[in-house]
């Protein structure tokens, strides 16, 4: 086989395997809508931040605003920091209030921004003061038995 | 009895020794190969043509095994996961399994029997005929004539074919998944998306595949070049290839994805 064809055959390879690689970064993998641009961050504490992992979803009205830089745990005040990454495009009002939700009734957890109505925005490294834990099932089910046993409780009297 | 004893003894230490020294050798092969390797960058055409061989011939193997790998992880996942609900995860949980760990593993797997036992064959059979030998008479440097350039045109052609491998696995799931039966197209490819990160899967799949890449070239073109120069010794040496490559490939699977998919 002389060479100009060896080199066509080499070409063809390398090119399509490149292609397969594209097709996995950008039709696979997130980059295509990653948020590799500018980001600040943010922290915000929590009682119990219940799953949540890191490089969880921050959502703001269901959108994808940012990912869980890192979860800490404060031994002073027993409290759990969550620093989060957001996309510099999208400012908050600092009265923001921060919650852990729960996709759907079992899915992943993520961080939920829900938007206030104060002038001033949250800058880089601010910590976000309102903040509401995630709801465990587990209490949220032995609430509702211990209330209704009362209940019951009450009603034979 | 005694006598026994002893020559048995010495048997378990000749391997012993003989083993440690054929590591030994390896490593200093290594290390000759990669000081050699400027002529096969210079005469790029040398590791072309080895890269046509190795990389262009193991296509078509590679992608249809990756097709009907796809096709089979897109069954046995959606029975799985239709029973918990979310059959919609199908395409998370292919494209996880491919680009992570079927990719490059299976086609490491499937180059090391495919190009890594041609490599040996080729350097052991050149050995055999005494061609190497001729070349160091005609003062042409056999490692960097022969050795590097098969080496490093493994090295290359490794993540490719782990690349389209994956593809086409994932093409395979789509098929199955979505045409086949019928799970949603969109959440198929949006949960993928959500799921699967640039850096943290596909960057440390082409790590892997490349580390494989590594081994498998080196193994091949070492136990080629360290044959015994007879018809039997080809066969064996071939045969070493493809068992200790195979087996390299999944203990240094086991030790990367140790430390790239540790918790998180």
């Amino acid at each position: 086989m002389n060479r100009a064809t060896l080199d066509l055959w080499v070409g063809v390879f390398v090119a399509i395997g490149l292609g397969a690689l594209l097709f996995l970064a950008l039709k696979v993998g997130n980059l295509s809508s990653a948020t590799s641009g500018e980001t600040y961050r943010l922290q915000a504490k929590f009682d119990n931040i219940g799953g949540l992992k890191v490089r969880g979803a921050v959502k703001s009205a269901g959108v994808v605003v940012g990912r869980v830089a890192e979860i800490d745990f404060d031994p002073e005040t027993y409290l759990a920091v969550v620093t989060m990454k957001l996309d510099k495009r999208y400012k908050f009002p600092s009265d923001t209030f921060v919650t852990i939700n729960t996709s759907g009734l079992l899915g992943e957890q993520y961080i939920g921004m829900e938007v206030g109505g104060d002038s001033l925005m949250l800058k880089d490294g601010d910590v976000v003061k309102k903040t509401q834990s995630a709801v465990v099932l587990e209490k949220l089910i032995s609430q509702f038995m211990f209330s209704k046993a009362a209940e019951d409780g009450n009603a034979k009297k | 009895m005694a006598k026994r004893l002893v020559a048995m003894l010495t048997n378990l230490g000749n391997r012993v020794t003989s083993a440690a020294w054929r590591l030994g050798f390896a490593s200093r092969f290594f290390l000759m190969i990669l000081v050699h390797s400027g002529t096969s960058l210079r005469r790029f055409h040398l590791t072309i043509r080895e890269i046509y061989f190795a990389g262009a011939l193991s296509l078509i193997i590679i992608l249809v095994s990756g097709l009907f790998v796809g096709m089979v992880l897109g069954l046995q996942g959606y029975d799985t996961l239709q029973r918990y609900g979310s059959a919609e995860a199908l395409g998370v949980l292919v494209s996880l399994s491919l680009v992570r760990e079927l990719g490059p593993v299976v086609s490491a797997l499937l180059f090391a029997s495919r190009a890594g036992s041609a490599i040996t064959a080729e350097i052991g059979l050149m050995k055999a005929t005494e061609q190497l030998s001729a070349m160091e008479m005609m003062a042409v440097n056999p490692i960097a004539r022969v050795v590097a350039p098969r080496f490093w045109a493994g090295v290359v052609s490794m993540p490719l074919l782990a690349a389209l491998f994956s593809a086409m696995g994932i093409f395979g799931g789509y098929l199955v998944g979505v045409k086949l039966i019928g799970v949603d197209e969109g959440s198929f490819w949006s949960q993928m998306q959500a799921s699967v990160d640039f850096r943290e899967d596909i960057i440390n799949g082409v790590i892997k595949s490349f580390v494989f890449g590594v081994i498998i070239s080196w193994i091949a073109v070492f136990e080629g070049y360290d044959s015994e120069p007879t018809a039997e010794g080809v066969s064996g040496a071939t045969t070493r290839t493809v068992v200790t490559s195979s087996l390299a490939v999944l203990a240094a699977d086991f030790i990367l994805t140790a430390f790239m998919f540790r918790g998180a």
